[in-house]
């Protein structure tokens, strides 16, 4: 198991590596320009000037191997700085983004608070309702419980969050003016009063990002449990006297939750890039909503160490999911 | 567990059984009826409504549900019931291929992945690949490499459908990839695998007799899954001009345009909101009551 | 209104400990921009939101009222001919500080600062954003602690281009001595907190987000500004920042609502404020291609001079196709109050607006007639060719839900007309970047119309009209760089336009400027200009003081506004 950690954890450094490139050319193969956003009013020589002063000028290979040590030597430093208060890094050119002339890096760090708070709690109170509710789903096929929960989810999932966030806000903010309709990011937490106007802001994004998780895990654990109930050791185990409890939550959810895990590890990177349109209908500052923000604005070193550090994750997430199945199904070996 | 099933004595041809089954799920039957009534209606329907999509009657605009427009008319006076039914053709087709292509690629490569060890590495490396790519650019790129010469083969509108459907289809087959090849490292470790193995039954046999046919379900709820994603993405993409020409409507682009009006006249949003969400839900009890009849172990209880 | 509470225990504290009666008594006064900030600097970014966000901190000698008319901020009073400040011959001017001016920091202001900033924007290497403004100088000096004498190198009719509007505010020499030229964007520290001498210094950035700022002490009116404190809330859309000030009240102020007009009334119902318009010099207009963009045509042919259009060359089907356009009716649908029909491409300042009224009402009558006398005939399908060659037009513009409205209006009449309009729609960020490589910019032009809007910085339209000279279109050989959109191609346009740039004396810069819009449009109809667009914005029932300005930024007087109680 460990080699087959290792083995995997080396072959990530290459094909870290070879995404960054491609995602790097497709940036600069794509028909953006940092100076869209630029006003018509300022002529095209200055904007050419300004596109030099960027470093647009330079030859590909330059621009990507110069991203390439900031990322992995110069970055790095900073963190060290900032751990032991050294100065390595004192004058070395880091990451800069386009966009506000300011390291990337330190933008990233501002809003990762938001985007924990915000989007990886709907993460979590999403699955939290959509496991019980998929095995009791299962448990009970047609019932009134499972055909509501399915309408339910259904519905959630197929209404686009662009509908659901706005139509929230006017039933909540407009018409009963109980909650805000924007998200103050300036906010912050000291005592028991401050923690509920946290709590009232949070609650319409977090509960319109729960309903697409809940949706989409609530259908898979709900098909598998169904799979796995009809299976022959099920029946086995129930001769055997075993609980009915025992049969469902230990035997069956244990074999079930192997596409789940799936779906949920996939989903994880997610977090930190998917809630783009929740995030712009709350105006939560999240890493969704910087990432977007510099696809539009064509800021290359933004983009392009966003979806390096997404890329990561999600090689991280899928390698810990292929972990969990060997230990959900012994039988599944790496080696 | 043994409530509401179809017993029967005697031995029945296959293609009855399973009809007998899905008969049986009540819900199944219902999503059946809504879903092809739905097909029916946008197929049909443009052709007997006297209004067309894109007819502009100033005078009449921004009226709410009448007897001479029941679905009310838009801020240019344009027919809403004309307008979701042509959107829903382009909606529903863009959905289901979407979806085809997505199923496709996603069970090809998790079944490849999965089963066949040396490549499961190379494979899921790829799609890693394809899930840390960013949309947009990505999108962005596939239209500035396609879109005239598809356009020239094609037409405009045809050869933009094919585009949308390609990139959907192509951004959207990874977690299909990633659960049925979770699924098939289980399955192919199972010991009615090891026994076809045994007894020397060919790989392509294999994958398609014993491991298809157990994968089943989370492609079906993947497929669900897979069309309400088509028909909001394909939304995103006009609302990003990436998608079909302005003039041409689709049910996503009709949700989106009315949300700034929900206000006003909040049957503009409700009507392809609920066209959205009728068709999904349809599909979805239509692929779970396909899944049971096709399941022979559900026959036999 | 939660939101609000939570100030007010802050806002108490400040009152407590403000040194002067008036200043900062008001509270906590919050900003919505729908697009955010990025930057303070406005140099390195040529943003509106950008701009306006800086223009409360950092601060021009002079800026544009909500006339047009020069004030002076920083400078004593406006140098003209008359009082000596602008030399006979046009080609220098003399700005005098007004006395004891202070930094946020409390040093003072002085003529060096100015020169500085001059310096800084012209590095080579700093990629200067506002470089066009700082055209032509050629020194600039400095004879005393209060004096700035600017020479430029030819006359300038209008002197005003630097250290004048919201686009080139002072910045002070101390803070960013050591960010010249390339160094620029090391300096990230500086670029989100200028030190500056407005009402208003920054206490929080953060980038795309949100600016918190407070009171300056050293401001020089001590009785302003009346808000202790600014929240500054960037990003979303524009429903849902006309939602928090209109609908729910928790926001005081927010930017340009293009937002269609009944969505506007209906959210003013609510009762919580009022929306304001301003008209400035901005145009929605369509571009007629001179040159044909056949993709059959190879890429150095293709949109560019050496291939004339087959039928948009024809005066009669320009005329026609402006004459199928009903302009009140868009106006009403996509504008409401925010815009005015218009057949000018300079509908403002009044010096130089033709007023020009021959397009305003539809006739597609007319419109068929013309067509029919210059040979185009229609066909069995309805529409109109000649000579082999169909009126079939291919229609491009940004996405936008307003442009996509316009597109199917124009579209149905011009089918009444017997002209084949496909549409088209392209990302904004694609279709007014200027990337050489893609297809869609709009000044590429791969299509025989496309619809946008401009405008011209200031009051004085000469270098907006210089845009349509002749050889400075897009083309091959300018890595499709240029402002000529429509290839127009006049000899006498040009001739006039030097006449132009020589004439002085505003009145008769007046009559030419007209003169020149005359050729564009109501002669050729090369540009038909559909819409005279202002901008809306909308601000609280208890904000008081709110003066819209569309010829500088928006937040030009922010130092005057108070709370109504």
């Amino acid at each position: 198991m460990l080699t087959y950690i290792a083995r995997r954890l080396l072959i990530s450094i290459p094909t870290l590596i070879f995404i960054s490139l491609v995602i790097f050319l497709l940036l600069n193969l794509a028909p953006n320009d940092p100076m869209a956003q630029v006003p018509l009013t300022v002529p095209p020589e200055v904007k050419q000037k300004m596109r030099e002063a960027l470093g647009l000028g330079q030859p590909l290979y330059v621009q990507f191997l110069k991203w390439l040590i900031q990322l992995f030597w110069i970055e790095p430093q900073v963190f060290i700085d900032y751990m032991f208060n050294t100065s390595f890094s004192e004058g070395k050119l880091r990451v800069i983004s386009w966009q506000t002339r300011s390291p990337v890096m330190d933008i990233i760090v501002q809003r990762m608070p938001q985007t924990l708070w915000v989007v990886g709690m709907s993460y979590v109170v999403g699955i939290l309702i959509a496991i019980p509710i998929g095995i009791y789903s299962a448990y009970k096929q047609y019932s009134v419980f499972d055909q509501v929960g399915t309408f339910v989810t259904m519905i959630g999932y197929s209404v686009p969050p662009f509908f659901t966030g706005v139509f929230v806000i006017v039933i909540f903010s407009v018409q009963l003016g109980w909650l805000p309709s924007i998200y103050d990011t300036t906010h912050t937490v000291v005592d028991w009063e401050t923690f509920k106007i946290q709590l009232k802001q949070m609650v319409m994004p977090v509960m319109v990002l729960a309903l697409q998780t809940t949706a989409m895990i609530n259908r898979f654990m709900r098909a598998t449990m169904l799979d796995n109930l009809n299976q022959d050791y099920v029946r086995t185990a129930r001769a055997k006297g075993l609980s009915e409890w025992t049969v469902v939550m230990i035997h069956v959810l244990r074999n079930s939750m192997i596409p789940v895990i799936t779906v949920i590890a996939l989903n994880v990177p997610a977090i930190f890039g998917g809630a783009i349109i929740t995030e712009q209908v709350f105006k939560v500052n999240g890493i969704g909503q910087q990432l977007i923000g510099a696809i539009y604005a064509n800021d290359l070193p933004t983009v392009q160490t966003i979806t390096f550090m997404f890329a990561v994750l999600i090689v991280l997430f899928n390698l810990l999911a292929d972990i969990i199945y060997g230990i959900l199904d012994p039988r599944i070996r790496y080696d | 567990m043994t409530d509401n099933l179809n017993i029967t004595a005697k031995p029945r041809s296959k293609i009855k059984d399973v009809w007998d089954q899905f008969k049986s799920h009540k819900g199944a039957l219902l999503g059946a009826i809504i879903f092809f009534s739905i097909v029916l209606l946008v197929m049909v329907g443009p052709f007997i409504w006297p209004f067309d999509a894109n007819q502009i009657d100033i005078r009449s605009r921004n009226q709410g549900p009448s007897l001479l427009h029941p679905f009310g008319t838009d801020q240019l006076g344009r027919d809403t019931l004309a307008r979701m039914m042509a959107g829903g053709r382009t909606s529903i087709a863009v959905g289901l291929a979407a979806m085809a292509l997505s199923l496709f690629f996603g069970s090809f490569i998790g079944v490849t992945a999965g089963f066949y060890k040396r490549l499961d590495g190379v494979l899921m490396r790829f799609t890693d690949l394809f899930l840390s790519l960013p949309l947009l650019p990505l999108l962005l790129v596939m239209m500035l490499l396609f879109r005239e010469p598809l356009s020239e083969a094609y037409g405009p509108e045809r050869g933009m459908f094919v585009l949308i459907v390609v990139s959907i289809g192509i951004t959207s087959w990874m977690p299909t990839a990633r659960i049925v090849r979770a699924d098939v490292l289980a399955l192919k470790e199972r010991e009615f695998v090891l026994a076809a193995k045994a007894s020397g039954t060919s790989d392509t046999l294999i994958i398609l007799r014993h491991i298809m046919p157990n994968v089943l379900s989370p492609i079906m709820v993947s497929a669900t899954l897979g069309i309400a994603n088509g028909i909001i993405t394909e939304s995103a993409l006009s609302f990003l001009g990436l998608g079909f020409p302005p003039d041409f409507p689709t049910w996503g682009r009709l949700l989106n345009d009315a949300v700034d009006y929900l206000q006003q006249f909040p049957e503009r949003v409700f009507w392809p909101g609920l066209a959205i969400s009728l068709t999904v839900l349809s599909i979805n009890y239509l692929g779970d009551g396909l899944r049971d009849a096709l399941d022979p172990r559900m026959r036999k209880r | 209104m939660r939101i609000k509470s939570l100030f007010v225990g802050l806002a108490a504290a400040l009152i407590a400990t403000a040194s002067f009666a008036g200043r900062g008594s008001d509270g906590n006064v919050s900003i919505i921009y729908w697009q955010a900030p990025s930057i303070l600097n406005p140099y390195l970014s040529g943003g509106t939101k950008d701009i306006e966000s800086s223009s409360m901190i950092i601060e021009p000698l002079a800026r544009y009222n909500e006339t047009g008319a020069l004030v002076p901020f920083l400078a004593e009073e406006i140098p003209t001919v008359a009082n000596g400040g602008v030399s006979a011959d046009l080609k220098s001017i003399t700005w005098k500080l007004k006395s004891g001016l202070k930094w946020s920091d409390g040093s003072a202001v002085t003529s060096a600062d100015v020169k500085f900033t001059g310096e800084y924007c012209m590095d080579p290497d700093g990629g200067c954003a506002q470089l066009e403004k700082f055209d032509g100088v050629t020194d600039i000096a400095t004879p005393d602690d209060r004096t700035i004498v600017v020479s430029f190198s030819a006359s300038k009719p209008n002197p005003y281009g630097p250290f004048v509007g919201g686009q080139t505010p002072i910045l002070q020499k101390k803070q960013f001595a050591n960010c010249m030229g390339a160094k620029a964007p090391n300096c990230t520290a500086e670029n989100f907190g200028p030190i500056g001498t407005g009402p208003f210094v920054v206490t929080e950035f953060k980038p795309n987000d949100v600016i918190q700022m407070k009171a300056n002490d050293n401001y020089r009116d001590p009785s302003k500004p009346a808000f202790a404190t600014v929240t500054f809330k960037g990003g979303g859309d524009a429903t849902a920042a006309g939602r928090s000030v209109l609908e729910t009240g928790e926001f005081d102020y927010a930017w340009n609502l293009q937002l269609a007009p009944e969505v506007i009334a209906n959210m003013e119902k609510a009762g919580k404020g009022v929306a304001i318009a301003g008209f400035g010099p901005l145009v929605e207009r369509l571009e007629m291609n001179m040159t044909d963009p056949s993709p059959s045509l190879d890429a150095d042919t293709r949109s560019t001079r050496k291939a004339p259009h087959p039928f948009l060359t024809d005066i009669n089907v320009r005329k026609a196709l402006s004459m199928a356009i009903d302009r009140p009716l868009l106006v009403e649908i996509g504008y409401g109050k925010a815009g005015d029909v218009t057949c000018d491409l300079v509908p403002a300042p009044d010096l130089y607006a033709a007023k020009n009224t021959h397009c305003l009402k539809q006739d597609i009558a007319g419109a068929n007639a013309l067509l029919e006398k210059a040979g185009w005939k229609k066909g069995s399908d309805g529409i109109r060719a000649k000579d082999g060659v169909k009126l079939s037009i291919l229609y491009q513009t940004s996405t936008n839900a307003v442009r996509q409205d316009f597109q199917a209006l124009i579209k149905e009449w011009w089918q009444q007309i017997g002209v084949e309009t496909e549409l088209r729609n392209l990302n904004a960020s694609v279709f007014f970047g200027g990337d050489p490589g893609s297809p869609d910019t709009y000044q590429k032009f791969y299509a025989d119309v496309e619809m946008y809007a401009n405008t011209f910085d200031g009051t004085d339209p000469q270098a907006y009209l210089s845009a349509y000279r002749c050889g400075n279109e897009p083309k091959p050989e300018s890595q499709w760089q240029g402002a000529n959109i429509n290839r127009y191609c006049d000899p006498a346009y040009d001739a006039l336009l030097d006449k132009l740039s020589a004439t002085g004396d505003l009145k008769k810069r007046g009559e030419i400027g007209i003169q020149l819009n005359n050729m564009l449009t109501k002669d050729s109809y090369t540009i038909v200009p559909l819409v005279h667009r202002g901008r809306v914005s909308a601000h609280a029932k208890s904000l008081g003081g709110v003066v819209l300005n569309t010829w500088d930024s928006e937040l030009w007087n922010v130092a005057d506004w108070y709370r109504i109680k």
